[in-house]
């Protein structure tokens, strides 16, 4: 068996995700992604039920990957009880430990997470802080989020939040002690290791691309990646 | 299928929802843009209905939304998780109350996990103590927090102060509701109602005078994904989701959108926002928006909250309409002033929705 297919073995949510696929489609019927992208969740299944570790490489460097929003729907509706979208955790998770996912323009964005998503998880103890919602980037959000951006101290009081402060309460400031314990967490159970591996492998890539700077830093690649610019 | 036989669906799909004695988890999303619904879930289960629910200072994301994204292993969202329910068993506490329903699914996951895989419980209990040192006990109970309003439903209707009923023609209000897919879709046993046919949101409605409206794509996922709106330009897929939701439910000619999860919640208030900026497209009547509350924005109007208590001036849809029809009453005045009526500017009026 290849290292590929050991990782796959390995991860409990493969053994939950995947029991007996007999390729009926449904997932694919209900999938939003599907709808979206140019995507098929019973292919996808049917090359990693296939045990080729070869294909399941192939799978690891595309884009097909990093199509499925994570809404779970092809859970309720497989009469077999897999979950597609469980499986799709796992590919990933491997495809970024083993570097893949640089490969593809979906795969390569990981690293915009990461800095997004995944450093604000340690520095704020929140996937998502008003922060980092700037509404030059977030034009979705509408003139009333500007102002609640522009204004959050009193916003927030007057929500009843306890903003930046601590003690409990809507995004109260979490405080060192707490932040430490969760670094503490990420150090321990592989968080901060994969965090490593996303930076590490993009830098690689950068590199390759010759979009790194003097000092190393990756502002070009990473410029690119977020204009899903060839690489 | 008739409606009559959805509703009796539903009732083979109940589960267990603790009664009191709640150890609340927030929600990053809520926190960020529907702040004063947590206020108002604590404040309803406190002064409404006489419960003890602890807000720890000590609790922090869940790290759903990193999970989702791929960036947060599940050896590490196990161990916060986990973390979670050492804060909770050292406060005296066995049951969660979750205010998201990422974290719910999140939660139904991972103790789901441990059920089938006890080795996985043995590791997380490893690698908590070796982390920072804390012992923990699984929950009795994991309730999310529209389980808690969905349980007290009658008790909250004892006290209502204004009825889902449109005051102009008489008619119960309809109500479009959206259940975020994490609720149950993973795990059916976990929702009421189950994935089919969930009963959490329907059944507040009902109690509260107004009528669900049955439209073709009630299921579909409003449309987060959580990648595909994270990164700037992946956003299309979100949109469309979003859009195949409304479409949809137009010609039903809903009052108002009700949702149990903040990322729906958001995105189908925003989307609006966004289609008519982008289309000149709307969907709500007379050319605005469909209001789109939540579920405890829905149970304070009903006790009759004032909707700047509420927070519902920080919608990007306006909630007026919705009010106008109920008779709620409301000064325009001080929808954006902060706290003490403190002026502190108001949002640019969005023309396309004007």
């Amino acid at each position: 068996m290849g290292i590929v297919l050991d990782l796959l073995k390995q991860d409990v949510r493969f053994h939950e995700g995947l029991k007996a696929c007999m390729n009926c489609g449904v997932c694919t019927a209900i999938c939003p992604a599907a709808e979206f992208y140019d995507y098929d969740p019973r292919m996808l299944v049917s090359i990693v039920q296939s045990n080729d570790e070869e294909a399941i490489i192939e799978l690891l460097k595309s884009d097909t990957i990093w199509y499925c929003g994570q809404c779970m729907s092809c859970k309720t509706r497989c009469p077999r009880n897999n979950c597609p979208g469980l499986v799709i955790n796992v590919l990933r998770k491997i495809s970024q430990e083993l570097g893949y996912f640089t490969e593809s323009v979906k795969g390569r964005q990981q690293i915009l997470i990461k800095r997004n998503i995944g450093d604000t998880i340690l520095k704020t103890g929140y996937c998502i802080h008003p922060s980092i919602v700037k509404p030059e980037l977030h034009p979705e959000q509408g003139p009333v989020w500007e102002w609640v951006y522009n204004n959050p101290n009193d916003v927030y009081e007057r929500m009843g939040g306890n903003f930046d402060k601590e003690g409990a309460g809507t995004l109260r400031k979490i405080n060192n002690e707490v932040l430490g314990e969760l670094k503490a967490i990420f150090e321990v159970t592989g968080g901060t290791l994969l965090f490593d591996k996303i930076e590490k492998f993009s830098a690689m890539k950068a590199r390759e691309a010759g979009l790194e700077g003097t000092d190393g830093n990756i502002d070009k690649y990473i410029e690119k990646v977020n204009a899903e610019d060839k690489i | 299928m008739k409606a009559e036989g959805k509703r009796n669906i539903w009732r083979e799909y109940q589960k267990e929802i603790a009664c009191d004695h709640f150890y609340y988890q927030r929600s990053c999303i809520r926190q960020n843009f529907f702040p004063a619904s947590e206020k108002t879930f604590l404040k309803i289960l406190r002064d409404e209905l006489g419960k003890d629910i602890y807000d720890d200072p000590l609790h922090t994301t869940c790290t759903g939304i990193g999970y989702h994204t791929d960036v947060v292993p599940f050896d590490t969202i196990q161990a916060v998780v986990a973390r979670h329910f050492a804060l909770m068993t050292e406060a005296g506490y066995k049951n969660m109350a979750i205010s998201c329903v990422t974290s719910f699914g999140i939660y139904s996951e991972i103790t789901e996990t441990w059920k089938e895989f006890p080795e996985e419980l043995e590791k997380v209990r490893k690698s908590l103590k070796k982390a920072i040192g804390k012992e923990f006990e699984v929950p009795a109970n994991i309730a999310h927090a529209s389980d808690i309003i969905y349980k007290f439903k009658g008790e909250i209707a004892e006290k209502q102060q204004f009825e889902l009923i449109n005051k102009q023609t008489g008619k119960p209000l309809k109500i479009v509701e959206h259940i975020g897919c994490h609720y149950s879709k993973m795990f059916p046993s976990k929702g009421v109602g189950g994935a089919e046919f969930p009963h959490v949101l329907s059944g507040m409605i009902e109690e509260w005078g107004g009528e669900v409206v049955d439209y073709p794509e009630r299921r579909h996922c409003c449309g987060f994904g959580f990648r595909q709106y994270m990164v700037q330009s992946n956003r299309g897929y979100s949109l469309s989701n979003s859009k195949k939701k409304f479409e949809s439910m137009e010609p039903y000619m809903p009052d108002a959108i009700v949702a149990n999860c903040p990322g729906c919640n958001m995105f189908l208030d925003k989307w609006q926002y966004t289609l008519a900026e982008m289309q000149g497209k709307t969907y709500g009547q007379n050319g605005k928006g469909i209001p789109v509350l939540t579920y405890e924005e829905l149970a304070g109007l009903v006790l009759g909250y004032n909707p700047w208590d509420l927070g519902l001036q920080m919608h990007q849809i306006d909630c007026e309409p919705l009010l106008d029809k109920m008779k709620v009453p409301y000064n325009p005045e001080d929808k954006y002033l902060g706290a003490n009526k403190k002026y502190i500017g108001r949002p640019e009026v969005a023309a396309c929705l004007a």
